[in-house]
């Protein structure tokens, strides 16, 4: 496993070549072209146009109330559980209009995880139970195919030594960063193409943070990953692109390192710099 | 979108989720919503089915009396005359007996309970009001009869009879199972529901309140008198006006003491009667049609009261912003 | 500044101690039927509680001796069919107002259901006797099970609403967001989540009509006998103890007693049971 030993501040700082995945997306899973969401009658985000490299880590930044989770929501269509919202543009996942009339919001979610900012494992379910109840709500009842599937999501999840010996204990008992590498397993069960994360490590402790930082780069040789984050130390660490959101537009969207080093915008220059916040 | 079918399964290759997962149905979705919306439907549907039954059942009254039912004091079942005014006089009188017991009484230890005890006395207290609301209605009715009539008749009402005789509502004779007694068990009654409902309400007056009284160095109880009391009027109405919902509809602990006498007299030691004392008593030995659906008028003049009543008393909780207080009502 | 005692504070001190005495006095006042009602019920009704009463069925009228095996038989029966078509419409209504539907409807349907709550249940007697006594011509199990179901309908509804709103909504989002659909995420992860409540909304239910009388009376009507036929009429306990407790003979009232204290245990049991179910929670 491969952990960056230094963040991405301080390898270009010593000029290395920065890693080949940030130059030139080589394929993209997500097309997002002039999306706007309005909840009820006000304007969450606007006129957002980017995309989402496969197999790479996308950071969202930005002060709150933004629209960074409004966008990464609508990313899987989880902004249509809030009601009354609207939305324009498009977003195709692998060429494919994800809000077609044809398309059931529920495959769509299949296919793009997502994990909360507050870790949530089923309070009436037991460990082992919690990773395979998508599985199962979903029709799955092969117990070999779930046993399988048990397993290997808890070990790309890293948890899988932790509580081998433990599935029958409730989900709740585990500590705070457990609870959320148990929840990635979950959705890593019903193996989606991509994950989204909602502030995933807001709720940690740094140990607990650094485990689920380590955890993400290396998912996303299998996955694409796009992470919200409020912590741009974090953005820094893990990501390959950056996205930074301002008041509802997206302001500036490029490879990690130039959005920290050489941003274009003068506004993202001011956020990076701390100039607010 | 392409994965609306399940991609291929190739012999030789593991097992894919995707290929293993059922497609969701958005008709199970939609059926869900449904049956649930018709089952919510159904209180509609007990409301407008039960005054229509008490209305259909109660034409041939309603065509032979009239609104004259209600002010009509005879009932004779033989003459095949009815009027429903000694019932509603009876469900009156011992519905405000009732309240003007149980409401001084269930709001002082609302606010016993939620202001001036101690700590550790409240959750027990609270238990046991919770444990006296639980105990059924027939229960009370016969503890009434064979503990609480006799002890009236040899205390309470002689005294009663000796300082306010002069008085024309304690004066006459004595028999036991009277107004007077239908009042006071009405009243343990509708103490639970009182006092719960009016805690509920002086809870959610905001702290705020308190803090700025003892602030100022009020004393408990006049922190309490000031600061939530009078903050709290409205809500306390409602809890009041609930009590009273619940006392119109009392049946069996009344029939059992109120001695089942259609009249209207001054004094509460006599016998009286209440409008779901005869639906309960009457009812199974009704033996003409018209004396069955003069009955049923009754119960449509009952129905149409509580229902006003507690119209009053829900809208009234509602416009205080407690969720607490209307879940209180059960 | 001063910080001296002046008269009227002495004056003040007392009301203070008047107040809370009187208030305590009037929390003393509300319990002591409680207490009184239960001694009683000790005193004159555990003589009575014997074998006999559980295993007999009554004595002909004036007769001393026999029991209320069928009463309490009677009454079980009647919860069962009660239970059969309250329980479910009461719950799946609760989970329509909790997960779906407007504000506006929403508020108004919760609101009739508060306002059924407060119907005299002696109401719903008469409306069953019109729906099912007059139309089949006699009194029965059904017509008493129908009765009692009414009344549980709205009570089940509101409190399994309540329930499942206290149900935090990461759970929903994130079984929805694994692709499960949205009735599979109420039934199996929201209703599941809070089955305790539930399930303890329901028992209290069964605790409050089982000891219902009024609107048996003309319903299921009461029966001397054992029921063998759901659409003849059936005896129960609270029926029972009042038919005793207003006949003029001695026995019976002794038995009413009995009847009594077994009946109040039971919905004491049921309530107690739930106290200690839910005490883990902070609701």
């Amino acid at each position: 496993m491969e952990t960056p030993q230094q963040t991405v501040m301080e390898r270009v700082k010593e000029g290395i070549a920065p890693p080949p995945t940030a130059e030139a997306p080589a394929a993209c899973t997500f097309e997002v072209r002039d999306l706007s969401i309005w909840y009820d009658k006000k304007r969450a985000i606007e006129g957002v146009t980017m995309n989402i490299a496969t197999n790479a880590v996308t950071a969202i930044i930005g002060p709150s109330g933004c629209g960074k989770s409004t966008f990464l929501r609508a990313l899987n269509r989880m902004h249509e559980l809030t009601p009354k919202t609207r939305m324009e543009g498009t977003v195709l996942l692998n060429g494919n209009d994800l809000y077609s009339s044809a398309v059931d919001p529920a495959i769509v979610r299949r296919r793009v995880g997502m994990i909360f900012q507050k870790s949530n494992p089923f309070p009436t379910m037991s460990i082992g139970e919690n990773v395979v109840i998508g599985l199962r709500l979903n029709g799955v009842h092969n117990q070999k195919f779930l046993n399988e599937r048990l397993e290997k999501s808890l070990r790309m999840a890293a948890l899988w030594d932790e509580v081998k010996d433990d599935l029958h204990k409730p989900g709740t008992s585990l500590s705070g960063g457990q609870q959320q590498r148990l929840c990635i397993a979950r959705a890593l069960a019903v193996e989606p193409e991509v994950v989204l994360m909602d502030e995933p490590c807001s709720a940690l402790d740094p140990i607990a943070t650094a485990k689920i930082e380590e955890l993400i780069y290396e998912l996303k040789a299998k996955y694409t990953i796009v992470t919200v984050t409020h912590n741009m130390q974090q953005a820094g660490r893990i990501s390959d692109y950056t996205a930074f959101f301002y008041i509802g537009r997206l302001i500036e969207f490029g490879p990690t390192t130039k959005i920290f080093t050489n941003p274009t915008e003068k506004q993202t220059e001011d956020y990076i710099t701390g100039r607010f916040g | 979108m392409e994965v609306a079918t399940a991609p291929a399964i190739t012999r030789g290759e593991p097992l894919t989720a995707a290929a293993v997962m059922k497609r969701p149905s958005r008709f199970g979705d939609k059926a869900f919503e449904w049956l649930t919306l018709a089952m919510a439907m159904t209180v509609v549907v007990l409301i407008i089915l039960t005054g229509w039954q008490l209305w259909h059942g109660s034409q041939l009254a309603i065509q032979k009396f009239g609104l004259h039912f209600l002010v009509t004091s005879t009932w004779d079942p033989v003459a095949e005359q009815f009027g429903a005014l000694p019932f509603i006089y009876g469900t009156l009188v011992s519905s405000l007996i009732a309240l003007l017991i149980a409401v001084p009484l269930g709001i002082a230890t609302a606010a016993y309970l939620t202001e001036l005890a101690p700590l550790w006395i409240r959750q027990p207290l609270v238990s046991l009001i919770e444990m006296l609301a639980a105990i059924p209605s027939v229960i009370l009715g016969l503890w009434g009869i064979f503990v609480m009539i006799p002890w009236l008749r040899d205390y309470p009402f002689p005294w009663l009879r000796r300082f306010f005789g002069w008085t024309p509502f304690f004066s006459g004779s004595i028999y036991g199972p009277s107004m007077l007694a239908g009042g006071i068990i009405i009243a343990i009654m509708i103490l639970p529901i009182i006092t719960s409902v009016s805690r509920e309400i002086l809870r959610s007056v905001p702290d705020l309140q308190r803090e700025a009284a003892y602030g100022l160095g009020a004393t408990r109880w006049e922190a309490t008198r000031i600061a939530v009391l009078s903050y709290a009027k409205k809500g306390l109405f409602g809890a009041v006006i609930l009590g009273l919902g619940r006392a119109l509809g009392e049946t069996m602990a009344v029939t059992m003491v109120i001695g089942n006498t259609p009249q209207i007299a001054a004094s509460l030691f006599k016998p009286g009667y209440t409008l779901a004392a005869v639906l309960a008593n009457e009812f199974t030995e009704a033996t003409t049609d018209m004396y069955l659906q003069a009955l049923f008028y009754i119960g449509l003049v009952l129905f149409g009261i509580t229902i006003l009543v507690n119209l009053l008393a829900q809208l009234m909780l509602r416009t205080i912003a407690t969720t607490s207080a209307t879940r209180a009502v059960q | 500044m001063h910080f001296e005692r002046t008269n009227n504070h002495t004056w003040r001190k007392i009301k203070n101690a008047l107040a809370v005495g009187t208030a305590f006095g009037s929390a003393i006042l509300v319990i002591l039927p409680l207490g009184l009602v239960f001694c009683y019920l000790l005193i004159n009704g555990i003589g009575s509680v014997n074998w006999d009463f559980f295993t007999k069925l009554p004595a002909p009228v004036g007769a001393v001796g026999g029991g209320m095996a069928n009463a309490i038989v009677g009454t079980l029966i009647l919860l069962g069919l009660a239970g059969i078509v309250g329980i479910p419409i009461g719950v799946l209504g609760g989970v329509y107002l909790a997960e779906y539907g407007s504000g506006q409807v929403n508020s108004v349907l919760r609101f009739l259901a508060d306002v059924l709550n407060g119907i005299p249940s002696i109401t719903w007697g008469v409306v069953v006797y019109g729906l099912i006594v007059l139309r089949f011509k006699g009194f029965s199990a059904y017509a008493g099970g129908l009765a009692l179901a009414l009344i549980m309908i709205p009570l089940i509804l509101r409190t399994t609403e309540e329930v499942i709103l206290l149900v935090p909504n990461g759970y929903r989002e994130a079984s929805l967001a694994l692709g499960v659909s949205r009735w599979k995420t109420i039934v199996h992860i929201v209703m599941k989540t809070a089955s305790k409540g539930i399930i303890t909304g329901i028992l209290l239910a069964l605790a409050r009509v089982g000891g219902e009388t009024a609107p048996l009376l003309f319903t299921a009507f009461g029966n001397r006998f054992w029921n063998h036929n759901l659409s003849q009429p059936i005896a129960a306990l609270p029926l029972q103890v009042f038919t005793y407790a207003i006949s003029p003979y001695d026995d019976w009232h002794r038995q009413a007693w009995a009847g009594a204290l077994v009946l109040v245990t039971g919905v004491f049991c049921v309530n107690i049971l739930v106290r200690i179910v839910t005490r883990g929670n902070t609701a």
